[in-house]
């Protein structure tokens, strides 16, 4: 390609896509206004409460998820770690943008691993898709996304998403196909039809392969904070983003190791939860 | 006892992309090898014709590749056919659209698996109750019938564990109180019992005659163990790659063996066992009073030690005490001279 067809083909492109941005970014943005408000409503919910009362809730979430005494106190102490050097209000924010973010991978990705499942074509169309959005580098997406809907929480929010959702897609696909296929010909035997086979045998089955893609997608979530908080997300990454700027080391360790309690929490919690849902299969050991 | 309740008719089955196709190629002679070596097709089944008499048990014998899974899923149609009819009751269960087939599956026909097939994730008493809970059966009649199918396998006090911490003759147990506790017509088994230690398999092997005694289900049962079959078949089917080559009750395949893969099949087994004293008595014979009399449906074996006894023979009674015939120790002679051919 010569250098003045492909500056045309860029301009073409660009210009196409910016007046698409001008014409329908504002419907967009309208579809998005509900998943904003309840992310709004979390946040403050959060920031307004009295820490105590956070730190509780968020304690019995731990024990309830984990069972497990010491990583419970493990948390109060990181928690109380991060107030006492002034980060709850980030951290919450954060928080609040992981929580959504989980709630929407999950209610996102699980269906269409289970269409994947179930149909080769969908697999073999979705897979690739799902490769590019794990390779690709996030700001070269994030362009778009900001084209689209400026610079703000939605954003952050999508960027986020597209880079944490393939785990779980893809393990919830796996964890489906690989049900015993003799126990799926059992449930035919008796008689059950798709939706009885799909959520009495195959999720059931499938739910710790399925577990293992969420905590895969929390992880990754939570390491595109930094990132989306280029494009205005609030919490902890911005704080880290100001010490590289301005090279306030101590800022950015201290905000890093808030990143990393996050994510040990998020992730021992979830690992133990998925775990106690495979019981059964150690029942034998019992 | 002698109704038909399956009726296998012209039945194929060619697994393959295009098999249609291929089912007149089938029909014009070539065989399960020739049609891999030339088209990549699979003959599964080639022509079967079998009735199956209701309450009784029906044996569907042959080794590995010999299609006997094949022709067993086909009666709940968990194979689709490329030919033929499968009646069950006069219905033919190739034409049932999707509900009506899974209507089927969830009344009629029970089915057990050789490596069991249980719910890993569901305790016992779940898995006993998951054909009825596909029905959507109230919840505490379910649970009612579960528990009465537990305790007729002799499982009671297992019902909360899950299958993995059970043995294999009691996981196997689940999977016969969960085909059972919907109450099928039709009980299919896949090599059910092959996957248990010997001891085990004559253990369940009994408890499924016993079982038999008082439910009369029409039963299909699919071995590769000769021994299993003459034990348990009312008539025993012999396949032989996708081909019905006998289908008789224990003596016919014993004395009257269609061809060799028969009776090389047969060629081990102890007849003198298996064989009942009536399949080999002379009817012609007079009554004896000095001699002593056996069962008609003694086997050759317990008869022995009475024979060798006796001075000429034996007086063969029905169970109600009739005179029914005379054995000589020349006609013992003969059937355990056979069995060493």
């Amino acid at each position: 390609m010569s250098s003045e067809s492909l500056r045309l083909f860029k301009k073409s492109v660009d210009g196409a896509y910016r007046s698409f941005s001008a014409k329908y970014g504002d419907a967009i943005e309208a579809v998005f206004d509900p998943v904003l408000y309840f992310l709004v409503w979390f946040e403050k919910l959060l920031h307004n409460s009295p820490w105590p009362l956070v730190i509780l809730a968020l304690l019995a979430l731990v024990y309830l998820g984990s069972r497990s005494i010491y990583l419970t106190i493990g948390s109060l102490f990181a928690f109380l770690f991060i107030g006492y050097f002034g980060m709850w209000d980030d951290t919450m924010s954060t928080v609040s943008i992981i929580g959504v973010c989980t709630a929407l991978t999950i209610g996102f990705g699980i269906p269409v691993g289970i269409l994947m499942s179930g149909s080769d074509r969908a697999r073999a169309m979705i897979t690739p898709i799902l490769d590019i959005m794990q390779t690709m580098p996030s700001f070269v997406y994030l362009i778009p996304v900001v084209m689209l809907l400026g610079i703000g929480k939605i954003p952050g929010l999508l960027a986020v998403i597209i880079y944490a959702i393939p785990p779980v897609i893809r393990l919830t696909d796996l964890g489906i196909r690989e049900v015993n296929k003799e126990v799926l010909e059992a449930a035919d035997a008796f008689g059950a039809n798709r939706m009885q086979k799909l959520f009495r045998v195959q999720l059931p089955l499938a739910l710790p392969t399925i577990f293992a893609g969420i905590n895969q997608t929390i992880m990754m979530a939570l390491a595109m904070v930094v990132i989306a908080s280029m494009i205005g997300v609030k919490g902890l990454g911005q704080p880290v983003l100001k010490a590289i700027t301005n090279q306030y080391f101590t800022m950015g360790l201290l905000n890093g190791l808030a990143i990393v309690a996050l994510a040990i929490i998020f992730d021992r919690v979830s690992q133990s939860y998925g775990k106690r849902m495979q019981q059964h299969r150690a029942g034998a050991n019992e | 006892m002698s109704e038909v309740k399956i009726k296998i008719e012209k039945l194929y089955k060619i697994f393959g992309p295009r098999a249609k196709e291929y089912t007149d190629k089938v029909k014009s002679g070539i065989d399960k090898d020739e049609l891999l070596a030339k088209y990549n097709h699979v003959l599964g089944l080639d022509n079967i014709n079998l009735d199956i008499k209701e309450q009784s048990i029906q044996v569907v014998m042959g080794l590995s590749g010999s299609g006997k899974s094949t022709l067993i899923r086909h009666i709940n149609r968990l194979i689709e056919p490329t030919e033929g009819t499968v009646l069950v009751d006069g219905e033919d269960i190739t034409k049932l659209n999707k509900a009506d087939l899974l209507e089927f599956r969830r009344n009629k026909t029970g089915m057990v698996f050789q490596r069991f097939a249980l719910f890993p994730h569901h305790n016992i008493l779940d898995n006993v109750q998951f054909g009825l809970s596909i029905k959507n059966l109230d919840r505490s009649e379910s649970k009612d019938k579960a528990m009465y199918w537990i305790e007729k396998v002799g499982l009671t006090g297992f019902e909360n564990k899950f299958p993995n911490q059970l043995s294999g003759g009691m996981q196997q147990r689940v999977g016969l109180a969960r085909a059972l506790a919907i109450d099928p017509d039709i009980l299919l088994m896949d090599e059910a019992f092959s996957a248990l230690d010997p001891l085990i398999r004559t253990d369940m092997q009994d408890q499924l005659l016993d079982l038999q005694k008082n439910l009369k289900k029409t039963i299909i049962f699919i071995t590769h163990d000769l021994d299993e079959a003459l034990k348990l078949g009312d008539r025993i089917a012999i396949l032989n790659g996708g081909k019905l080559v006998q289908d008789g009750n224990a003596e016919e395949i014993l004395l009257n063996p269609a061809d060799e893969y028969v009776s090389n099949f047969v060629k081990d087994v102890n007849r003198i066992k298996v064989l009942k004293i009536g399949s080999i008595m002379n009817i012609d014979g007079n009554m004896n009073e000095s001699n002593p009399s056996v069962m008609v449906d003694e086997s050759i074996e317990n008869c022995l030690p009475t024979m060798l006894e006796s001075e000429s023979g034996l007086n063969v009674l029905d169970n109600d005490k009739n005179f029914v015939g005379v054995i000589s120790k020349n006609n013992i002679a003969e059937i355990l001279r056979r069995s060493k051919d």
